[in-house]
């Protein structure tokens, strides 16, 4: 299984990223193979609107049935679910730390957008 | 898709890059020393203020809707052409069936056209309302956005479309220079910039003058509230070879008067004059 962490870096060792429609980069996790890629996201990071739609539909188009991240709005949590994936907010830390505390069972899953959307 | 203005007489659109230098004042007072039948059109639609100074109820008010997608279920496979073409990700589908969000929709019908399978129809979503007031010479028709809708452009259209050819029009734009103050601008004969002295409104001014010269109207400057800030204005209309077509003075009694709803012109009847030679000179 894949998950999508949101972070400005490029390894395990870099920060997440508390943006998830604007977040700079995915870093997309393989648990069973243990690797990880980076795809950016400056295009949506740019958008004038609809980052959060987009940043799902780039997720999902990835494979990833898991999001850890700071934030989620009303149209990518929309958007999240209705691709089946599953998403966890966390505080801080690193990608690696994310990663540990999700294995751990410690990350709480969203069950609803946790920040409002900015156009309604 | 945008509807052609039904060539009135001439048609004069009065903006300006930064808000509050006067857009609403210069636009009134036009009307109102205009001399014979003319319309006002308050493109302002997030914020429509014209009226405040006008007598006269709105006689008319109609509904304005754009049309949003809708798609069936049970014919959406989830190829996702739509959300390919859409501009906006007002829809969006990949493998799942496909996600509407109306209030990012422009409406232009495109999800419907590429959708292979004939599953998405559209429906009417209201965005606000289109008022007519009759008062004196002055037909004043002014778009209102409802509360909570972003797309103004689609209702400032439809402001435009109720134009009646004949008669000479001056519309009052928002203030920026993003897509509602294009779509206020496009198929105007004349653009008035109104700005102030200070450097706000000249940095302000500079984009507007860019935005202008890039949908090639001729235009010209108003500045409001002379005898504050600096020259800057000035100089860099020379510079430009921009003429400045009225310079209203800073004077304390304007913003009084604007303050209890008065028009300059009927407050203060010495700047008749000032207006009427404005007109002459664009209109």
């Amino acid at each position: 299984m894949k998950i999508a962490f949101t972070t400005s870096g490029n390894d395990m060792n870099a920060p997440l990223d508390t943006r998830f429609g604007r977040a700079p980069k995915f870093l997309v996790y393989d648990l069973d193979r243990e690797t990880f890629e980076v795809i950016d996201n400056a295009q949506n990071l740019n958008a004038a609107q609809g980052a959060g739609i987009q940043s799902a539909e780039t997720v999902a188009r990835l494979g990833a049935k898991a999001v850890v991240s700071g934030h989620c709005g009303p149209k990518a949590f929309r958007v999240l679910t209705a691709a089946g994936i599953r998403v966890f907010n966390a505080d801080s830390g690193t990608v690696g730390e994310a990663l540990e505390q999700y294995r751990a069972g410690k990350l709480v899953e969203a069950g609803v957008a946790d920040v409002e959307g900015h156009w309604a | 898709m945008t509807p052609e203005i039904d060539k009135p007489a001439k048609t004069v659109a009065v903006a300006s890059g930064k808000g509050g230098t006067g857009k609403t004042t210069v636009s009134l007072n036009l009307a109102k020393v205009f001399g014979s039948d003319v319309q006002l059109l308050d493109c302002d639609v997030e914020e429509p203020n014209d009226h405040l100074f006008l007598d006269g109820r709105p006689e008319q008010q109609e509904i304005v809707a754009i049309k949003v997608p809708d798609v069936d279920d049970t014919l959406c496979d989830g190829c996702g052409e739509c959300g390919r073409f859409c501009e906006y990700s007002a829809i969006v589908s990949f493998g799942a069936k496909a996600i509407v969000f109306p209030e990012m929709c422009h409406g232009c019908g495109g999800c419907m056209m590429v959708c292979p399978k004939k599953a998405i129809s559209e429906v009417d979503r209201r965005i606000g309302v289109v008022e007519t007031i009759q008062s004196g010479e002055i037909t004043l028709i002014q778009g209102r956005l409802d509360v909570g809708v972003a797309m103004a452009p689609p209702l400032i259209r439809e402001v435009k479309s109720r134009l009646r050819g004949g008669i000479p029009a001056i519309l009052d734009a928002p203030p920026g220079t993003s897509c509602p103050v294009i779509a206020t601008l496009r198929g105007t004969d004349f653009v008035v910039l109104v700005t102030e002295p200070t450097p706000f409104g000249l940095h302000d001014l500079e984009l507007a003058v860019e935005m202008v010269r890039e949908i090639g109207i001729p235009f010209g400057v108003v500045v409001n509230r002379v005898g504050i800030g600096d020259d800057r204005v000035r100089e860099f209309c020379a510079m430009e070879n921009i003429p400045i077509l009225l310079e209203i003075p800073d004077d304390r009694r304007i913003a009084e008067a604007y303050s209890r709803g008065k028009l300059i012109v009927d407050a203060l009847p010495e700047y008749t004059g000032l207006f009427k030679s404005l007109i002459g000179k664009i209109m």
